[in-house]
């Protein structure tokens, strides 16, 4: 039997999406008992959410004032002292997993296999290089301690289970305070979240200003979708960078994906390939974007969209 | 400040479409066009901007790779840096490794800031700039969109999931860049024969007394699932029909 501990990401008071998803990776390992550490300030909800994750043996919380913001400089010390028992210590791939893990792995004095998308062997794992133009598998030797983040467009969701139990626990790590948060801003809205909606409207550089966008929006809201835009459209300035689908923005895989005036280039293709319907609509007849669209319509997407939302 | 250490990585050009050999033993990369990682070249870009309002007096560039990547190496001295430094090795040198012998370097030149891109966009590892910040035991401030110094501090705002994250960290310390942070210069003539006369320092990775990680082989390399061109329709009344009969909306 193998041990396996799941970095959870949560926001102070809700589990982020990713561990469940986290969990489902871990579970495809051949016999490993999976444990749970919620590292923060205040998280008894968030460790109780966690215990009822399908598949979880036990959840650890460290739960301390110094925890009240997520800052790697500040968790990987922790993560590191409790990690010695475990032979995998997985992470989500979102940026709160990419900023942490690697450099537990460091602590720990090990590489890290980035954005797992299938386990194939207890100690083999396929990831994606190259924007996703290639797929390795990646073997680890014996008794290298197994350091990874998880790529969680790959993984649904675990279900859910009676709660385990929960332990508390104190590191004793040395906490630096050369690292200070300062301020979060975010366009929180009362739309689904993009990481984890069924449906995605996105808009690419052919909306053409911060204005013209509120017609994706519109049509996002008719649908109950989450909105998501190209690189070209974030750096435009027409929407925050959070809403940036693709290989350096976020990797998705909701039901219905529909991108409006967005050409299809490999970077932003990257975040979408294991959407389940891909929607494109272009003007341009030969943008590349088609070649992958499992539904196409050329057309000026002015036009088109209201005669979406007339024909709904 | 005196000193800002940018890593430049050779890597396939963004702008080639990548291949898996057919025999699965690797990606196809003979006669492609190598480049400076797109984010390495905005690192550099920024270290070069932070110089010339004063704030630091000389920026190294360093790659760790074969002798090629002297050519990048010659693009970042032309783009501005002063001096470079190549730990050549003939191997693929592991991202621990890398942070390893950047940490040496680290140790010798006593930067005060070492700006490195988030991910190299060949293997996509996203971990050296964290993983030399942990060894070194200094501040990270990763995908970096704005920085501001002042006061033996980096003011950082960061790209995340949520939006924009803003931290406060004391120098020295690593920062790894996002693409929305510049948009790197482009280089000119006149300097690309400047950057000749610029001292370029090259030294074997096997000297530097780093036993280098073997821990992960990869087995097999394949192409992505392809998704299939699906149908083209005529008219969005028929593209809403579409999706109410694949049960997509109501
Ligand atoms: C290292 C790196 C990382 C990157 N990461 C990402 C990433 O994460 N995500 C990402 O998206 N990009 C990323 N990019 C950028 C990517 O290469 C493209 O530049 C970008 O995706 C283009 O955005 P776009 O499709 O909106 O714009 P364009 O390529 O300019 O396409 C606009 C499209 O709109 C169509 N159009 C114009 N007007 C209309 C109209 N009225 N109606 C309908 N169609 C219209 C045009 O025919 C065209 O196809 C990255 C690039 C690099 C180098
Ligand atoms: N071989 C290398 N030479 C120079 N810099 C490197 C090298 N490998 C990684 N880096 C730096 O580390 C960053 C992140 O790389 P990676 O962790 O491999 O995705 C890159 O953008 C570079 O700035």
């Amino acid at each position: 039997m193998t041990q396996t501990l799941i970095i959870a990401e949560h926001d102070g008071t809700t589990l982020n999406p990713a561990t469940a998803k986290c969990v489902a990776c871990a579970s495809d390992l051949p016999d490993t008992t999976i444990t749970v550490v919620v590292i923060g300030s205040d998280i008894a909800d968030v460790a109780a959410s966690a215990a009822t994750l399908e598949g979880v043996s036990k959840v650890l919380s460290i739960d301390s004032a110094a925890n009240d913001k997520p800052l790697a400089a500040v968790f990987a010390p922790q993560v590191a002292s409790v990690a010695g028992d475990y032979d995998y210590v997985f992470g989500p791939s979102t940026t709160f997993g990419k900023d942490l893990m690697p450099r537990v792995a460091a602590l720990l004095g090990v590489n890290q296999i980035s954005d797992i998308m299938a386990v194939t062997g207890a100690r083999e794992f396929q990831r994606p290089i190259y924007a996703g133009n290639a797929i390795t598998t990646v073997s680890v030797k014996p008794d290298y301690k197994i350091v990874a983040t998880v790529r969680a467009a790959s993984y649904k969701a675990v279900g859910e289970q009676a709660a385990v139990a929960v332990e508390a626990i104190t590191s004793d790590a040395a906490l630096p305070d050369h690292t200070r948060f300062v301020s979060v801003q975010s366009g929180a809205t009362d739309r689904p979240d993009l990481q984890t909606a069924a449906k995605v409207v996105s808009g690419g550089r052919a909306l053409g200003s911060e204005e013209a966008f509120s017609i994706i929006y519109g049509l996002a809201d008719k649908l109950t979708a989450a909105v998501g835009a190209s690189r070209a459209a974030v750096d435009a300035g027409y929407v925050p960078n959070e809403l940036q689908v693709g290989q350096t923005g976020k990797i998705i895989a909701p039901e219905l994906y529909m991108a409006f005036g967005i050409s299809g280039a490999i970077q932003h293709l990257t975040g979408i390939k294991d959407a389940g319907t891909i929607v494109a609509i272009n003007k341009d007849e030969d943008a590349p974007i088609f070649e992958i669209a499992d539904i196409g319509l050329v057309g000026d997407l002015f036009t088109v969209i209201p005669e979406i939302e007339a024909a709904l | 400040m005196d000193k800002i250490i940018v890593g430049l990585k050779r890597v396939v050009d963004y702008n080639v479409r990548i291949r898996v050999k057919s025999d699965g033993s690797g990606v196809d990369t003979d006669g492609v066009k190598m480049s400076i990682n797109p984010f390495d070249e905005i690192a550099l870009e920024e270290a070069l901007r932070i110089r010339e309002r004063g704030d630091a007096s000389e920026v190294v560039v360093v790659s760790i790779g074969t002798s090629d990547a002297q050519q990048q190496l010659r693009t970042g001295l032309a783009m501005g840096a002063d001096r470079a430094v190549l730990l050549e090795s003939a191997e693929a040198i592991d991202p621990l490794s890398a942070a390893q012998a950047m940490l040496k370097l680290i140790e010798e030149e006593q930067p005060g800031l070492v700006i490195l891109g988030k991910q190299a966009i060949d293997n996509d590892n996203n971990q050296t700039g964290q993983m030399v910040a942990g060894l070194w035991g200094r501040p990270q401030a990763t995908f970096a969109s704005e920085i501001q110094l002042a006061d033996g501090k980096a003011t950082v705002t960061r790209e995340v999931d949520a939006g924009l994250e803003t931290i406060e960290v004391d120098l020295p310390a690593v920062i790894t860049v996002d693409l929305r942070l510049n948009e790197p210069r482009y280089v000119k003539l006149p300097d690309i024969m400047k950057a000749k006369k610029k001292p370029l320092d090259t030294r074997a990775f096997s000297d530097l007394g780093i036993n280098t990680d073997d821990a992960f082989t990869v087995t097999q390399y394949a192409p992505p699932e392809q998704r299939s061109k699906g149908v083209m329709v005529d008219d969005a009344a028929s593209l809403v029909a579409a999706l109410k009969e694949k049960g997509l909306i109501q």
